[in-house]
């Protein structure tokens, strides 16, 4: 018997690198050539004039983002990218907060909410974005008719939700916001299981009420938790082109064009893969900021 | 004790006020879906009408002019024929993988396994020009095989990233009482390792399935024929005949692609979100 267990030992501390390596090779080789190469080639295309149906490129230095910056399509898109990711965070963070405080007790009919109040997240967002299209429609937006039927508006008089710079803003958030409330609610919800009741139930005795259990405990013991759902709520919207490309495609005038909408307006339906590079380069320093960030989470939850 | 009652009560108006205002907006959507889906025409474009309700017979004309005058059905065929694939090459390059970062042991381990987390923060915002020409260069620009090619460079990594943490879980000893039985540390692998994580990998299929179907920016960019189309552009961008868009069409379409996915999604989500929030939930 301890010969065997001895032989057991010796396998497990063996190891096999060789095998260890061989399994992880192809998936390395692979994201490698999906995600390294083409990232590189971003960054080569940013500095060259590649163009569509033009195999031949030349180096043309910092060309591309002389005239990018120089566009006020491109301004317009940092200033949206950054107001509609902020926007979005700040209300997205605010609702889930409360609606997974709401949902953290179990109730007759949880299940049921809880399937209704998800489908905007794991339902494809290109479609559910259209139906808020329908919903916003200029003529026939249900939106409008409940706002002519309480007589705030005249009939045929309401405003177009998607043709005014504004309110075609306004949209982009609401339904970014509308995406993002069941993520961002469920992560919280796996945060909530994890204090352990003690505590909370410690502070209801010691006589604190709903509001400092709330925001004396609850919330800050789950700082790490909801920086997950702000780090990942940020990237979804900094980098989504879904949203906009179907409910407005940028406009009107640009006023809803981000980075990634206008990066492809230019490079593939312009053409200029050169310059909608270069474009979708600069969400590469909210992406490194991002990653840091997220390793810091990572790191802190397991130091403690 | 009447002042504490009213409280209880108040606090029970308010929590369900919350749910159901949260629960209106974020179905409501869904609900105008329904609703618009089986309208007929004529009470669809009357301003006038109350559009909450049926104010004419409830119609099934926009179901049958989805699935028997556009190309719908041949959408969702392309789908599911990118889905199995690209489910196919996920669990090939991603089982292994997982496997080997989760008994390498030390540091390298944990250190490519955040690596390849990092991995899958890369959007394809980012990545859908140069890759566009990648397409082109191989002679797959309208295909669907440009996206089986490029769709496991999102799904291998958070792949990884699910079943990582499922192979942590299941003891080394089981791996080395099987290899005492005389297989090798593969064999033990194939033999004992993949049968009791059916379920994980289950998972990897269900996430990796969804994910094909709710990518959009890939397919909009590679693919342009409208019968070569996936559902989530298809349906958006090809339901629309100039400027007019077929509104019941649509969204019966959007219904009936939405709902199962929604519900196979559901099955799944704690184990995806457990995936989110590894390591800052203990």
């Amino acid at each position: 018997m301890a010969v065997r267990r001895a032989k057991v030992k010796s396998m497990g501390a063996a190891q096999d690198p060789a095998l260890g390596t061989a399994m992880f090779a192809p998936a390395a080789l692979y994201i490698l050539l999906l995600i390294g190469v083409p990232f590189f080639l971003a960054m080569y295309y940013a500095f060259s004039d590649a163009r569509i149906g033009n195999t031949d490129l030349h180096f043309v230095g910092l060309e591309n983002f002389r005239s990018i910056l120089q566009s006020p399509s491109f301004r317009s898109a940092v200033k949206n990218s950054i107001v509609f990711t902020l926007a979005s965070q700040i209300i997205v963070i605010i609702c889930s907060t409360i609606l997974s405080t709401a949902l953290e007790n179990k109730f007759r009919g949880r299940g049921v909410i809880r399937y209704l109040i998800l489908l905007p997240w794991v339902a494809p967002i290109a479609l559910g974005a259209i139906a808020w299209k329908w919903i916003l429609d200029s003529i026939y937006s249900v939106i409008t008719w409940v706002l002519v039927w309480l007589h705030i508006f005249k009939p045929y008089g309401a405003p177009m939700w998607l043709g005014e710079p504004h309110l075609a803003m306004a949209s982009v958030i609401l339904v970014h916001c509308w995406r993002l409330i069941p993520f961002s609610t469920v992560i919280m919800l796996a945060g909530q299981t994890a204090i352990p009741r003690e505590i909370p139930e410690a502070a209801a005795i010691d006589g604190a009420g709903f509001w400092r259990t709330l925001f004396q405990i609850k919330i800050p013991m789950m700082t790490s938790i909801i920086s997950v759902a702000v780090l990942f709520g940020t990237i979804f919207t900094f980098t989504d082109m879904t949203v906009v490309y179907i409910l407005t495609a940028g406009g009107p005038y640009d006023s809803t064009q981000t980075l990634p909408s206008l990066a492809f307006a230019t490079g593939i339906q312009g053409s200029d893969l050169a310059a909608g590079a270069a474009i979708s380069l600069f969400l590469v320093p909210v992406l490194v900021v991002i990653a840091y960030l997220m390793l810091r989470v990572a790191h802190r939850a397991e130091a403690t | 004790m009447a002042k504490k009652r009213l409280r209880k009560f108040s606090a029970s108006v308010l929590h369900w006020f919350v749910l159901v205002f949260f629960t209106v907006l974020l179905a409501f959507p869904f609900y105008w879906m329904v609703i618009t889906a089986f309208k007929q025409n004529l009470d669809l474009y009357t301003v006038e009408n109350n559009p909450f309700i049926f104010n004419a017979k409830p119609t099934l004309e926009h179901l049958r002019l989805l699935l028997y005058d556009t190309r719908y059905v041949r959408w969702l065929g392309n789908t599911v024929f990118v889905g199995v694939l690209v489910v196919f090459i996920t669990l090939l390059l991603a089982v292994p993988a997982a496997y080997a970062l989760a008994r390498l042991t030390g540091r390298w381990g944990q250190r490519l396994g955040i690596g390849i987390f990092l991995t899958y923060l890369v959007p394809p915002t980012l990545l859908f020009i140069p890759l566009s020409r990648v397409v082109s260069t191989l002679g797959l620009q309208d295909t669907l095989w440009s996206l089986v090619l490029v769709y496991p460079s999102f799904t291998v990594p958070f792949s990884i990233w699910l079943l990582m943490g499922f192979f942590k879980a299941i003891p080394k000893e089981l791996e080395d009482a099987a290899m005492v039985d005389g297989l090798t540390r593969f064999g033990a692998f194939v033999k004992m390792v993949i049968p009791i994580s059916v379920s994980g990998i289950l998972t990897v299929v269900i996430f990796t399935f969804t994910l094909v179907t709710q990518e959009f920016v890939y397919a909009l960019t590679f693919i342009s024929s409208e019968s070569n189309q996936m559902v989530g552009v298809g349906i958006p961008i090809f339901l629309v005949r100039g400027d007019v868009y077929f509104w019941g069409s649509l969204m019966a379409a959007c219904l009936i692609t939405s709902l199962p996915i929604a519900l196979l999604y559901n099955i799944f989500l704690d184990r995806f979100i457990a995936g989110f929030t590894v390591g800052a939930v203990k």
